[in-house]
């Protein structure tokens, strides 16, 4: 983590405690923290008077909470349409045996979480992955490789 | 900026600020949009600033630099405009940017190796391009022209004047009429007239007073479309003035914009812009003195496909999970909390200001009688001019592809088109003439869709594609009901056992049955709607399937399980390159001697593809 995560508290209060800001404060907490510990899950339901089962079925039914630390690095493989036709398959592949972890998940040594998301608005540039805040367009698994030594 | 408290302080604004623009100043546009941005646009824009700074350049020539949204001809990026003389930079990088600065603004010449060229002409502005000049801009007219993190350039290019027009001078119902009488229909995907919509609210809220809501679908599901994206980044005030008309129209106080969550800058522009009309005055209370109050709240969403459905996202935003709910009751009477609610896209909303101001009837005459206006493509996949793309409804499918998009590179032409995404379906070249609007495209099979349009060449495999969309809904797919989840599971295991060469044509068959079925039974649109790409790549190419299934073959040379890779030994040159890459070590040879790869141990993962320099690895 690059900045100091804001105090649990201070984003509690940004939010009045109604069962309508649950997912507001678990998308503030997954942005602060990188995934959603369990002792804060217990402080947002709390707050915002959801039962802690109601507020993990909603946590699990979304994608971009992680219940688990995340790496250090991310890594988001494009596998929008156009990066598909493009071999984005082939990239994400190559990146689960590289890391030796499937996608969705992080590396045991926290280092690297491995993606694929969607469109990420540069078909022109496809297959595009992104690693934390980079875009590599025309991306090759060579390329990659090459990259992840680097940082 | 001044606070505006009637619709006349507006105009005096905008006018003061015009009056204020030195015109003799010129302008640089650089395209921050999502495509120039991964191109490196940023570092563009720090060049110019720099390069300002450094050479401390006369007031005359000191330009203004605008970054602004997605200005369309993304393949080109990074791009820069110029004003007043209108020039056209292309592919632009940071150490070309001294000398634009020295060349074009201190001695306004023209520097041509950066000017677009295309079959020979060289052209120096984009109007004259055939991909700008084929266009017409409704929705995203202000994109590429404004920078979206100033109100005043909003205000000057007419931001608010609509609204104001709405708020001040007609009635809320003079306003649903012009919606009706322009024949808008909605652009996230089912064409529903925007008109009746409202129209409905206005009744739901008659029999049941209290709240009224109006929601902004900017989730933008499909995963092959950024044109949302591309309006909430690059014109957000546009966004929210018809926002703003919409409330009006329906009588609501509140409003809500869903925006997908891996749209950072969208979530971040609109945010600004928020600010910016509450100071201006035009959210909050008592908006031009006309005694209405409106406000928009946004929300992220939080990664689901299905919570693009109108009921999944009226849950999401109460904060729960994002099933949708059987529509007896149709959500503008019962949407949020239970009360009338209206959801519109963001395309949609942002053609509004424009039929305000230019009248329904205008707008009615832009295309065919049935979908008027114009749509908005994001124009991707084996095409030349890859981008954003905007044209009249109706036109040829192949003027889109060919004429503007500039046909497939180095190919005759496209194999199919696939529209309407993960609920569309893909179009052959036979049908190339087909009219581009709502209802010629149901017609064939596919639809419209939110407007993302990808073209494929023949080497992309339908099989291929068709299971990519399905895995997509799969795993999408909420599971509240049982022809979905169980359905597209059942399908994708028809579609993985044809990519490897099993399966017979009776299946074939069964796959088509079991589409039909899921059509017919699911809750929502996205398992009504996911048997589409199936089907359609099954009517019109079937050929295509039964070499999968009885030749075992794949013919585009993507199903995995039915292609070799092996080596050219004619080509070869033995430089080991792929031996080193190969991460099963199946490829061996002396060096300086042609290499061979083992089949066996082969997991067919390009590396060799990618490394060798000769072109000397087939793939069949
Ligand atoms: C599964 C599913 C996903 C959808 N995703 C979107 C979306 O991402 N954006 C959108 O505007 N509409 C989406 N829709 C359509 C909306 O439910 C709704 O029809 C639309 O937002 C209404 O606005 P419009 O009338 O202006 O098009 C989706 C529908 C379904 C069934
Ligand atoms: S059709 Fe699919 S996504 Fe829609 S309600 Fe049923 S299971 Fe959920
Ligand atoms: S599909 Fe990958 S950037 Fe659009
Ligand atoms: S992002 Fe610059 S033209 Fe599309």
């Amino acid at each position: 983590m690059k900045k100091k995560a804001t105090e649990i508290d201070a984003i509690l209060d940004r939010y009045p405690g109604e069962p309508r800001y649950l997912i507001s404060l678990l998308q503030d907490v997954q942005a602060e923290y990188n995934y959603i510990a369990p002792e804060n899950m217990t402080l947002i339901c709390d707050h915002v008077g959801v039962p802690l089962t109601q507020a993990w079925s909603v946590a699990t039914f979304y994608k971009s909470f992680s219940l688990e630390p995340r790496g250090e690095h991310e890594i988001r493989v494009c596998c929008g349409t156009a990066c598909h036709l493009k071999g984005s398959e082939r990239l994400a592949q190559s990146l689960e045996r590289d890391l030796g972890v499937e996608r969705g998940h992080t590396t045991e040594d926290l280092r690297f979480s491995l993606d694929t998301v969607n469109c990420l608005g540069a078909c022109a540039l496809a297959p595009m992955v992104m690693i934390d805040d980079d875009y590599i367009g025309g991306a090759t698994q060579r390329g990659i490789r090459k990259y992840l030594k680097k940082i | 900026m001044d606070r505006v408290n009637k619709a006349e302080d507006l105009r005096e604004l905008r006018n003061r600020l015009i009056a204020a623009q030195d015109t003799s100043r010129p302008v640089v546009r650089v395209c921050l949009g999502p495509g120039c941005l991964a191109q490196g646009a940023d570092k563009v824009a720090g060049a110019f600033k720099k390069a300002i700074k450094d050479r401390g350049l006369q007031a005359d020539v000191k330009p203004l630099i605008k970054e602004t949204g997605c200005h369309g001809f993304c393949k080109l990026g990074p791009l820069v405009n110029l004003d007043p003389s209108g020039l056209f930079y292309a592919q632009v990088k940071p150490e070309d940017v001294e000398e634009i600065v020295e060349q074009t603004l201190v001695k306004g010449q023209v520097v041509d190796r950066l000017l677009y060229t295309e079959n020979g002409n060289q052209y120096q502005t984009a109007s004259e391009i055939p991909f700008y000049a084929m266009q017409q801009k409704i929705a995203t007219r202000n994109l590429g022209l404004i920078d979206p993190i100033l109100l005043e350039d909003a205000i000057i290019n007419g931001a608010y004047l609509a609204a104001a027009k709405a708020l001040s001078y007609m009635k809320p119902e003079d306003v649903v009429k012009e919606l009706e009488l322009s024949g808008l229909r909605g652009r996230g995907g089912a064409g529903f007239p925007t008109g009746r919509k409202w129209r409905s609210a206005v009744d739901a809220a008659k029999k049941s007073p209290g709240m009224v809501y109006i929601v902004c679908n900017g989730d933008e599901g499909d995963p092959g479309a950024f044109m949302d994206r591309a309006i909430m980044e690059g014109d957000p005030h546009g966004v929210l003035e018809g926002m703003l008309i919409e409330a009006y129209a329906v009588g609501a106080n509140q409003g809500f914009l869903y925006v997908r969550t891996e749209y950072p800058i969208a979530v971040k522009n609109l945010k600004r812009a928020l600010d910016q009309a509450r100071d201006l005055g035009m959210l909050g209370q008592n908006i031009l003195g006309t005694g209405f109050d409106f406000d928009v709240q946004i929300n992220r969403g939080a990664g689901a496909f299905v919570c693009g459905e109108s009921t999944a996202l009226f849950s999401s935003i109460e904060g729960k999970a994002g099933e949708p709910r059987a529509k007896y009751i149709r959500s503008v009477e019962r949407g949020l909390w239970g009360r009338p609610t209206v959801l519109n896209n963001v395309e949609t909303l942002s053609n509004v200001p424009v039929i305000i101001d230019e009248g329904g009837d205008w707008y009615a005459h832009i295309g065919p009688a049935n979908s008027p206006g114009t749509k908005a493509f994001s124009l991707v996949g084996k095409v030349k001019n890859v981008g954003l793309v905007e044209v009249p409804m109706g036109v040829p499918l192949s003027r889109i592809v060919e004429d503007i998009g500039g046909g497939v590179p180095g190919k005759d032409h496209f194999k199919a088109v696939q529209t309407g995404g993960p609920s569309g379906g893909c179009i052959p070249y036979s049908l190339k003439d087909v009219a581009v609007d709502f209802d010629s495209l149901i017609k064939i099979g596919s639809m419209m869709g939110s407007g993302g349009m990808i073209v494929m060449d023949d080497t992309d495999c339908v099989v291929d594609v068709a299971r990519y969309f399905l895995h997509f809904l799969e795993e999408e797919s909420c599971g509240k009901c049982l022809p979905c989840r169980l359905g597209l599971k059942g399908m994708v295991e028809f579609l993985d056992r044809f990519s490897r060469g099993e399966g017979s044509e009776e299946e074939l068959d069964e796959l088509v049955s079991l589409g039909e079925a899921i059509k017919d039974g699911a809750l929502c649109a996205l398992g009504g709607s996911a048997p589409n790409p199936v089907l359609t790549t099954i009517r019109y190419f079937r050929d295509e399937y039964l070499a999968h299934i009885v030749d075992k073959k794949c013919p585009a040379g993507v199903c995995k399980s039915l292609i070799t890779y092996s080596i050219d030994t004619d080509k070869c040159t033995g430089c080991g390159l792929c031996v080193r890459n190969c991460p099963q070590s199946c490829i061996t040879g002396e060096t300086k001697t042609p290499h061979t790869i083992n089949g066996e141990a082969c997991v067919r993962c390009g590396m060799c593809l990618e490394s060798c320099k000769f072109g000397a690895i087939n793939v069949a």
